[in-house]
Order: structure tokens, then sequence, then C-alpha cells
């Protein structure tokens, strides 16, 4: 075994790749819930996102577009689960599930003529001076447009939900939503605008993972992400700057198994690939065991205006 | 000079099955306190909705200060100078008291100005609060303080409140009215929804009575009789329920200094409650909202076990018995919340036997259900407690709420308990339903069954218990016999002053 | 616009009848995919729900193969059906299947190549203790820490799939396959071999196991105490706590029951129509058996008429395949397409409609 062959600044940059496609979707998650909305189908809307835009990226050639074009789609997906849950008043956790089954089959069909195809992928940009910094320059600072829009959300989202009314309101919502009716806020109209705000960052990570991380598309190619990022949104106890913090050490673990596996570490291939799941179980536990702090009161349950 | 403030005409308003408004007018002057009096059901909730705008009435208007008046939406009713504090308080647990007023307004300072008014107002008005707070942390009437205020910080011309009593202390209520008198003299009008007589006399100007949805009639409550009002409300005479004195018998429950931490975020948890029920005595215990009175229930009723101490019945420990167990040897419990914890709402009447009378009436045998049984027994509750129902098939939702209340009470009395406990018995139900369950509790005391009420309802307590004793944050008063007792002295007790000798609180 | 008027109680009518409605109306769109496709809708709706059944040339092959396709399906919904009525969501049903198969495959090459009548019983007996274990993980921590079990199980499907992927290429590899990963095929072993209990019409006995639970989950469904303990701990979770139902003794049986009957399945296609343990032994029998539940309503016949009627749409998606070209995937979205008008048209069970003016 080589542990020479793992150097920590590539890991650091590669650790952040690997993190961000569950960041994207976890932060827009986290609206959502913060709304007072569970939505289970994070995995559907990012395989949509992932093959939405590598077919858009593949076909003009222009990756960015293909991101614009991922989020849009998977905040059109989102709306199905929004009318669903918010209108017909089905369940959420049963149309959530749906949800992921329905965009699993539908990017399977959309995806099959482009298997094994190769996507245009983001330059990286190099901020000047900062870049040329030894070892951090490589580390922070010459990543991909994409890796700096999914920081600078963190932020927006934090700011949005901490300082701006309607952040507040949207809070509110996902407390007691019979008081906010009451009130005379438009209880529904929040939580489909969060439903779909969580679609279109589930896009993005799904579209993240087919253009930058992987960067070509096989079917089923989240693996798990969208449940992952369902996860750490649990682990960040609905808070901005932890699910950043979860995510990326989410990533540090996918990334440190993969360069053990590429070191040749003497334990076994399945064994370290299984273990972003493993520690994500772990993690659940633990935050469980010390009771679920932060859990917006509404979240999950149906709402039906009374009068 | 009187000025019309609101006009009420005619206003009707229909739900399926439900006429909830009948052709309502009355008017509210400016600078009075104009009370709406009337039972569970009697259209009081839906007319104020249309006011605020959360309803639409079906026909009729609105005149405000002679100008039609037609809220679409409760935004568009307070531009138009209407307040309201809701009976079911629309706060938010989670966020600060500044966050919560800033929600109920429409153009909010920001959070450091609003901060310095709340507490300019409410000191100004007797009610102090702290704006950085969490509502969650709030006692019940903290609570109730911060809807007033958000209501006073917008200057309305009426302010609507529904049934703001029932959840304080009788000293709260002397400050409330304090408030509310100021108010009137600085030419607000208040719309006042209660269906507490004694209160309306000593506080309204004017009295509307509402029954079925229809206007009764409109008087002034300090020249008309109490048993004229109730009269009024009810549309007949209600029985009050017949009490016996028999001497108490042994003693049946001991409970002895048990805590319990509370599972929810904001709840109480107890601290060394103990206290004896005997065989033919009511002991009732009062005392505001989440006080530990959901918590004593639970440790009780074997829902939650106490952290220590002890609870025996009839010299067996119980401490650590899951609520079967109790059952099995004769305590039974009917909770607060009607649906979802004494019933399912989806599930048929026959069905619900099945929560609690599993074992007592034997419905089930080497673990399958004796459906016929199960159908005899809901369909004796429902002949011995006159539960008005197509029949026994019938979901526990599809109930009316003094239905459903008479049917969750009977089962467990049906069962012959000999040690019975209840939490808010008559909670939203209405007059005549209410004073059937009591007289229930009452017969059952009298042939020796030894019972616990837990209750909100001041009236209710001094008119069916033998003793008395109030929760205050989780820890029990000293218990007193019921007829000795003042209403002061209750308060003081609600309040938690140890020493009842000590008067300025 | 159209409004909603919540009823006091559901309609039992919409109950039964939304299921088909649903059914129709998944047809006419799937109708309107295809004819997007560039295909014939009525074509294809006929290749896909008729022609298995009645083409002379394709049933003899297609209506045994209902049978294997439903036997799993109706097996692992039926357990399924049991957390969800509980407001427990085992969605790990696929990684139950898994080891159920892992657990029963082992004990047969343990014993191989001894022949015995002893070895298939043992085996059913690991396959249902292999889904049982897998099923209990999230089970204990669901009730002992409150650990979101949809979540765990789901997570613990990948670590299934590392398991089978390691067992498949180690521990339970052929060791005369002249290295190609895969386990020996049980098909050839007779003790151990799942066969046909009627030449030529699929009924395997996992498939009479199926029936079989059909019959039993009825019967504790609306007969036993147990049954209604579910139903009440789902609907009223606080209610059921009053009533002295023992929350943790709830989620293991609910979990455990589902895992045990998704282990089951698991065994029985490893030592029947798949034969061998390999890499891609799964194809996503615990999710669909998800969809299989809801259409059948949670019931016990419900859930019998609904995995035959899956199982329908994944043979007629392969002859559409085979006919038409049609992508595979697309059958995977026309299942979750009747899921999601399912869950829709179930607003007309707890809700009347009314279309007219909004006053």
């Amino acid at each position: 075994m080589d542990f020479s062959s793992i150097n920590p600044a590539l890991l650091i940059a590669s650790l952040m790749v690997s993190a961000t496609p569950i960041l994207l979707a976890a932060i827009g998650e986290a609206v959502v819930e913060k709304s007072g909305v569970l939505n289970l189908g994070v995995e559907g809307m990012m395989i949509v996102g992932a093959v939405v835009g590598f077919i858009v990226a593949v076909n003009t050639d222009t990756p960015l577009l293909g991101f614009v074009c991922a989020a849009i789609i998977s905040g059109i997906f989102s709306i199905i689960f929004g009318i669903l849950t918010q209108y017909l008043k089905s369940n959420q956790v049963a149309t959530g599930l749906g949800l992921t089954l329905v965009g699993l089959g539908l990017s399977a069909l959309l995806g099959r003529p482009y298997e094994g195809m190769k996507s245009p992928t983001l330059k990286a940009l190099e901020i000047p001076f900062f870049s040329d910094i030894p070892v951090l320059g490589k580390m922070l600072f010459s990543h991909d447009l994409m890796i700096y829009f999914s920081i600078f959300l963190v932020t927006l989202v934090w700011w949005f939900l901490k300082y701006t009314h309607a952040g507040m309101v949207l809070r509110a919502v996902g407390e007691n939503h019979d008081a906010a009716h009451a009130l005379g806020y438009k209880v529904v109209l929040v939580r489909m605008l969060a439903i779909m705000f969580g679609g279109a960052t589930s896009g993005l990570g799904g579209a993240y993972i087919s253009l930058a991380r992987v960067p070509q598309w096989t079917e089923g190619m989240t693996a798990g992400a969208g449940w992952i990022a369902l996860a750490i949104v649990v682990f960040a106890s609905w808070r901005p700057w932890r699910v950043l913090f979860g995510a990326y050490i989410f990533g540090g673990v996918t990334v440190l198994q993969l360069n053990l596996q590429a070191a040749g570490a003497s334990i076994p291939v399945e064994y370290l690939s299984m273990s972003p799941y493993l520690i994500t179980i772990v993690v659940l536990v633990i935050i469980s065991s010390r009771g679920n702090q932060g859990a917006p009161a509404s979240l999950g349950r149906p709402f039906h205006a009374s009068s | 000079m009187i000025k019309k403030l609101l006009e009420i005409n005619g206003i009707s308003k229909t739900y399926p099955g439900v006429i909830a408004n009948s052709d309502i007018s009355f008017n509210i002057n400016t600078g009075e306190v104009h009370a709406l009096l009337g039972e569970n059901g009697a259209g009081k909730s839906t007319l104020v909705k249309i006011i605020y705008g959360l309803v639409k009435p079906d026909s009729g208007n609105l005149l405000l200060n002679g100008v039609p008046f037609r809220p679409g939406t409760p935004s568009e009713a307070r531009k138009a100078g209407i307040a309201m504090v809701f009976q079911h308080f629309s706060l938010f647990e989670a966020l600060s008291v500044a966050e919560n007023i800033s929600l109920g307004m429409d153009n909010p300072p920001n959070q450091r100005d609003l901060g310095k008014k709340i507490k300019s107002v409410s000191e100004s008005y007797g009610l102090p609060l702290d704006p950085a707070k969490t509502v969650g942390e709030l006692s019940v009437g903290g609570r109730q303080r911060v809807e007033i205020i958000r209501c006073l910080l917008q200057n309305p011309k009426l302010l609507v409140m529904d049934e703001p009593t029932s959840v304080l202390t009788p000293q709260e209520v002397d400050i409330l009215f304090k408030t509310l008198l100021k108010l009137r003299s600085e030419g607000t009008s208040i719309l006042y929804i209660s269906h507490k007589l004694e209160e309306i006399r000593k506080l309204c100007d004017t009295a509307t009575i509402l029954r079925l949805g229809k206007k009764v009639d409109t008087c002034t409550p300090e020249k008309t009789s109490t048993k004229k009002l109730a009269e009024m409300m009810v549309g007949s005479t209600i029985k009050a329920p017949e009490k016996l004195n028999k001497p108490a018998g042994r003693v049946m429950l001991n409970v002895n200094n048990i805590c319990c931490v509370s599972k929810s975020q904001f709840g109480t948890s107890l601290t060394n409650v103990t206290f004896d029920l005997r065989q033919g005595k009511i002991l009732g215990i009062g005392g505001v909202a989440g006080n530990g009175q959901d918590e004593l229930f639970a440790v009780l009723s074997g829902e939650q076990f106490s952290q220590h101490g002890s609870i025996g019945l009839n010299g067996i420990n119980i401490t650590k018995f899951n609520p079967n167990q109790r059952r099995k040897i004769g305590l039974l419990s009917a909770p607060e919340e009607r649906l979802g914890h004494a019933a399912a709402p989806n599930m048929s009447l026959i069905e619900n036997t099945l929560i609690t009378a599993e074992n007592s009436q034997n419905l089930v045998s080497r673990g399958f259900i004796d459906w016929k049984k199960s159908k005899a027994f809901a369909e004796k509750v429902i002949k011995k407690f006159d539960v008005r129902t197509p029949g026994s098939q019938n979901t526990a939702g599809s109930l009316s709420g003094g239905n459903l209340q008479k049917f969750v009470i009977g089962r467990e009395i049906l069962q012959n308990p000999s040690v019975f406990i209840v939490n808010q018995p008559t909670w939203g139900v209405d007059a005549a339903a209410a004073s059937s369950i009591r007289q229930a509790l009452l017969t059952l005391s009298e042939n020796g069954a030894a019972i616990l009420v837990i209750s909100q309802d001041l009236d209710e307590l001094l008119e069916i218990s033998d003793q008395f004793a109030a929760l205050n944050g989780g820890a029990l008063s000293r218990i007193e016999k019921t007829a000795d007792l003042s209403m002061e002295q209750i308060g003081l007790m609600m309040g938690g002053a140890k020493d009842l000798e000590v008067h300025n609180v | 616009m159209f409004k909603l008027e919540k009823r006091p109680e559901q309609s039992q009518k919409w109950i039964y009848l939304s299921p088909f409605l649903a059914v129709l109306i998944t047809m006419i769109s799937g109708g309107i995919l295809f004819a997007t496709l560039g295909e014939n809708p009525f074509e294809a709706i006929r290749i896909i729900f008729w022609d298995p059944l009645f083409d002379p040339s394709f049933a003899s092959y297609s209506r045994p193969q209902l049978l294997v396709k439903a036997g799993p399906l109706i097996l692992i919904a039926i357990g399924l059906s049991f957390g969800f009525k509980a407001g427990v969501w085992n969605i790990g049903a696929e990684g139950q299947y898994i080891l159920g198969a892992i657990f029963g495959a082992s004990v047969a090459l343990a014993f191989y190549p001894m022949e015995s009548k002893l070895i298939f019983p043992l085996m059913i007996i690991a396959g249902a203790l292999g889904g049982f274990l897998w099923g209990l993980i999230p089970a204990l921590l669901k009730a002992k820490l409150n650990t979101n079990e949809i979540l765990v199980s789901l997570m613990l499907v990948y670590v299934a799939e590392s398991i089978l992927a390691s067992v498949s290429q180690g521990l339970l590899k052929n060791p005369d396959g002249y290295g190609f990963p895969g386990s020996r095929n049980l098909q050839n072993y007779a003790s151990a071999a799942n066969v046909e209990i009627i030449a030529n019409s699929g009924m395997h006995w996992g498939v009479l196991f199926a029936f079989i639970t059909v019959i039993f989950s009825y019967i504790i469904l609306t007969k036993h105490i147990q049954g209604f303990n579910i139903q009440l701990t789902g609907q009223a979770p606080r209610a059921s706590k009053f009533a002295g139902v023992n929350p943790t003794a709830n989620i293991v049986f609910c979990l455990g029951i589902s895992g045990a009957l998704a282990g089951l399945a698991g065994m029985f296609e490893v030592s029947g129509p798949s034969g061998q343990i390999t890499i891609e032994f799964n194809s996503g029998y615990g999710f669909t058996a998800i969809i299989v539940a809801f259409l059948g309503r949670l019931h016990p016949i419900g859930i019998f008429l609904s995995g035959l009627l899956i199982a329908l749409t994944y043979i007629g998606g392969e002859l559409a395949q085979l006919m038409l070209g049609l992508p595979g995937a697309s059958i995977q979205l026309f299942q979750g397409m009747l899921l999601f008008f399912l869950l829709a048209t179930d607003l007309f069970a707890n809700y009347k409609v009314k279309i007219g003016a909004n006053k």
C-alpha cells in the first residue's frame, strides 16, 4: 500500500468536488423542510437534473447552459410533487418516493442514447493572485464556477432565512401552518415556491455529477446522493452552515475511501465503497440519540385550510 | 353621542350540513366592550372569521364607519383597523416574540426598532414582554400578551378577543380587564367572545347572544341576571348536577413524590407530586394550561413513567405498569384530546372500543377480535350515554365534540373503574353534554370510585370536586377542601403562592 | 376553479374505485407517451396489457412469467403494507431481499453436494432470517433511538449491494466457474432448487408462499388484535400508546415481518428463476413492491391484484422492448406514473371536489 500517493491538497480539492452535488441538493431540501414539507424525491430530482444537464451540455457544447436547464427542468419536475401534496393532499412520504421512482425511470429513458458519451466540463476558474498561492491556491481557489456558486447559495439561504421578512414567513409556515394561515399568509404558495427551489438546486446537484464529477452519463449514477442529502439536512439541524459542514465531511469520507482504493489499501473494495453509507447511518444514529432538535414543527404534516 | 363603528347586516354562512350563521345583524359602537355570547357551535367563531376576512359570508354585508366593508384577507381587515386575538393562539413557538409580532403586522419596522416599541407599548399597558425571548418558553398568559401586543401595535379601532380568559388565572384576568378598560377609555371598541357569564356582566357594555347560528337577543348584561343570560344562551334551563355528600372511603390510589421529565420540547416537568385518591371522592386539579397537566395525566394513565417516587393502587405498586396493566386492576383514564388520543378519528366506534375495553369486556380471545362483542359494547355506550350518531359503524371523527366526549367518557365509566383519571372532561363541549358528563362523574363517585379530574375550567371543579389543588410549574399546591376556598385563594394557588396568607404576589 | 371539502368519513366507494381510475389514466397518458416516442399508442398498450396473456405466439412463454414476477412482488408488498399501515416506512426491501438470497444460497452451498429433503426448508428459514435481521437494524435504531428508518433502511440497500458484490466474487463464488463471478447454479442442485409445483405454470414454491401470505395477512389485519394495533398506531400514534401498544414491539414486528418476507422473496428467486448469486442479482423488486403496496391500497387482496398487474407491465414491457424497441426504462416510468395517478385520485376518497365558482 502506498499512502504517499495521497496528496492532501488534492484531497481537499477533490473533497469539495465530491461534496458539491450533495451540498446543492441538501441546501435546497433544507429550505423545503424549513417550510414544513418533506420531499423524499431528492434522488429523483437529482437524476433528472443529471440527465438533462448532460443532454443539453453535449448537444450545445455549453456546460453552463446544461446547468441552467437542469435547474429549470428539475424545478418543473418538482412541481408534480408540489401539486400532488399541496393541492391534492397526497401523503408526502409516498409521493416523494414516487418522485424518485419516476425520476429514475424518466432519466433512464431520456439518457439511453447518451450512455458512454463524455460531456464537456466546466473550466476551472483561476482566481487571479489567490490561485497562485502555493498549496492553498490549488486547494481552494482553482475550482469551477459551480463550487463557488454552491457556497454562495449557502450564504444566500442563510441570509434569506435569518434576515429577510420572506424568510421569516417561510419559517413561520413550517413552524405552524394553521397560525400562518390565520394571519393571512398563503401557506400553499410559500410551500410551492420552496419545493420548486429545492427541485432546482437538486437539479444543479445532479448536473454537477454528470457534468463535473464523473463527467459522463450512466443510468442510476446518483447512487443514493439524494438520500444522503436528506440525511445531511437532518444532521445539520436545518441550519445552512451546518449543511455545508455536513456535506464536506461526507465528501471527505467519499474521497478518502476512493483514494484508499486507488492506493491499494488491504481493505476489500466493497467494504470501502459501502463506507459512505455506513457512515451516514452512524451519523443519523448519533444525531437521533441526542434528539432531533430544530425540526420544523409542521414538517410533513398535511395542511388543509379549514375555513 | 353614540357612533356606530361596525354594522353587521344579515350575515349568513352555511357549511355542508351546518348552518353556521343565519341572518345575523347587530352593531358595535365606538368605544364599547361588546360581548358575543354563545355556546360551542353557536356560530361565534364563524362570525368573527367573517369580520377578520378569513371566511366570506354567503349573504349579508358589513359597514365599517358607514362604509361597506368586505375584507378578502386578514391583512385587508388589519389595514381597516381590525385586530384579533385568537383562542388557539396563532403563534410560532420556535420564533422570538419580536418575530412573532412582526409576522402579524403588515408593515413591520426592522427588528431593533420593533423590539423597542414592543417594550414601551407592553409596559404602558401593564403587560411587560421581552422581545428577544422564544415564544415556546413563555407561559400561556405570556403568549396571550404576545397576541395582544401584536394587535395593539397597529392601533386597532376594533379589537376582537376570542375566549381570552379561559387560559388565565383569576389574577391574570384582572390585569387583562384593566388593559381592556384602558383601551376602551382611549376609544377602542372591543368585541369580546365568551361563554362565561359573570365575566361578561363585569366587563361588557352590551351583549349579543347567539344560539344555533341565530341572534337571540342584544341586551345590557349589567342589567340582566346571570340566570336569564344562561337561558338565552342555552335555550332551556340546564339542570345542575346534583351532589350528595358521602363520607370518604379508604384510600384507593396513593401517589407519592413522583417526578417526570416532560417529553415535549416546551412542556413542563413534574416535580414531587404527592396526593391520595379516596373512594367516593373527587379531587379536582386546576391550573393554567401547560403547568404539567398533560405530564400528570400521562404518568397516571401509564403512558409515561415517573423517574422516582411511587404510585400505589390498593396496595399494589403500579409505578412501572403500562396503561393496559393498570386497566386490568381497575385504573381507567380519559385524556384531554379526543381525536387522536382517546379515539382514532378514522376508525369506527366499534373499533374504538378496543382501545381501552379490550380486557375488561373480553373483546379479544387468543388474539382474535370478537367483533360482535365489540359492537354490542359500542352500542351499549351509545345508548347509556345518549351519543348522537347514525350508528356504531360511523367513525369517531364524524361525531361532534360533545357526542364523542360522551362516548369516550362512557366507554370508561361502563367498565366500572375503581379509580378514574380524567383530563378536561368537558373541554369544547356544549352545555347539555357537559352537564350530563359531570353528572356521570358524580354518579360514578357516589358508587364508590375514586376520581381525579384535571381541568382548566374552575367553575367545573368547584361544582363537582370535593377537594381542590392546583398545578403550577409542575408542582402541586396544598390540597384544600373545595367548599372552604374563595376565588382569590384559588387564584393564589394557581399562581404558585406557597402560603395563602401572602396576598400581594 | 375547484374547491375541496373534507369528507367526514373516507368514501368507501372511492377507495376501491380510485385504483381503477388511476390505471385508466395511466393507460391514457402512457399512450400519449408512446405516441411521442413515435409508436402507435393502441398497439403499444395492447402489446403491454393484452398480448402477454392472449397472443398465441407469446402466451405460452409469458403466462408462467406472470406468476414468476408477481410472486416476489406480492410477497414483498404484503410485508411493506404492514409497516406502511403503522407509519413505519421501510423502503429498504431491496436490501432485505438481497440478504435473504445470500443467506438462503449460503445454506445451500454449505451443504453442496449433499442431497437431503431438509436442505430446502432450511434455506427457507435462512432466507427469512437474513431479511429479518437486515430489517431489524432500522427497527431497533428506530425503536431505541428514534433514528429515521426511511434513510437507514435505504442506506442499507447500498450496503447490501456491496455485500452482494463481495460474496459473488469471493465467498460464494463458484469454484468450478472458471473465475467468473457468481455462485453455483442452484437449479442444478436438486435439494436446493426451487422448482415449479405445476409444470409450465410459473407456480414455484415462492408463489405458493406469496398466496399463503396474502391469506394470512388478511386474517391478521381484519381479525387479529395485532393487525388492529398496527392500524391504530398508523392512524393515531398517541391513541395506540394510550391503548397500551408497545411501540418497540410494534416497530420490530412491522420491519421484521417485511424484512423476513422480502428475504423469503430473495431466497425463492435465487434458488428458482435466477438460480445463482451474481452481482446483478437484484432487479428492483424491492422498490417496485412499494408501488404494488400502494396500488393495492395496503389491502392483502388489493396487493394480490396489483401484484399481478405490475407483473404484467414487466412482461408486457419486455415484449414491447422486443417488438417495438421501446426502452426498458419506459416501463419503470409507466409504473411510477401509476403510483402518481393513484396518489392523485386518492383525493376523491378524502375530499369532495366541487367544481364551480369559488365564492
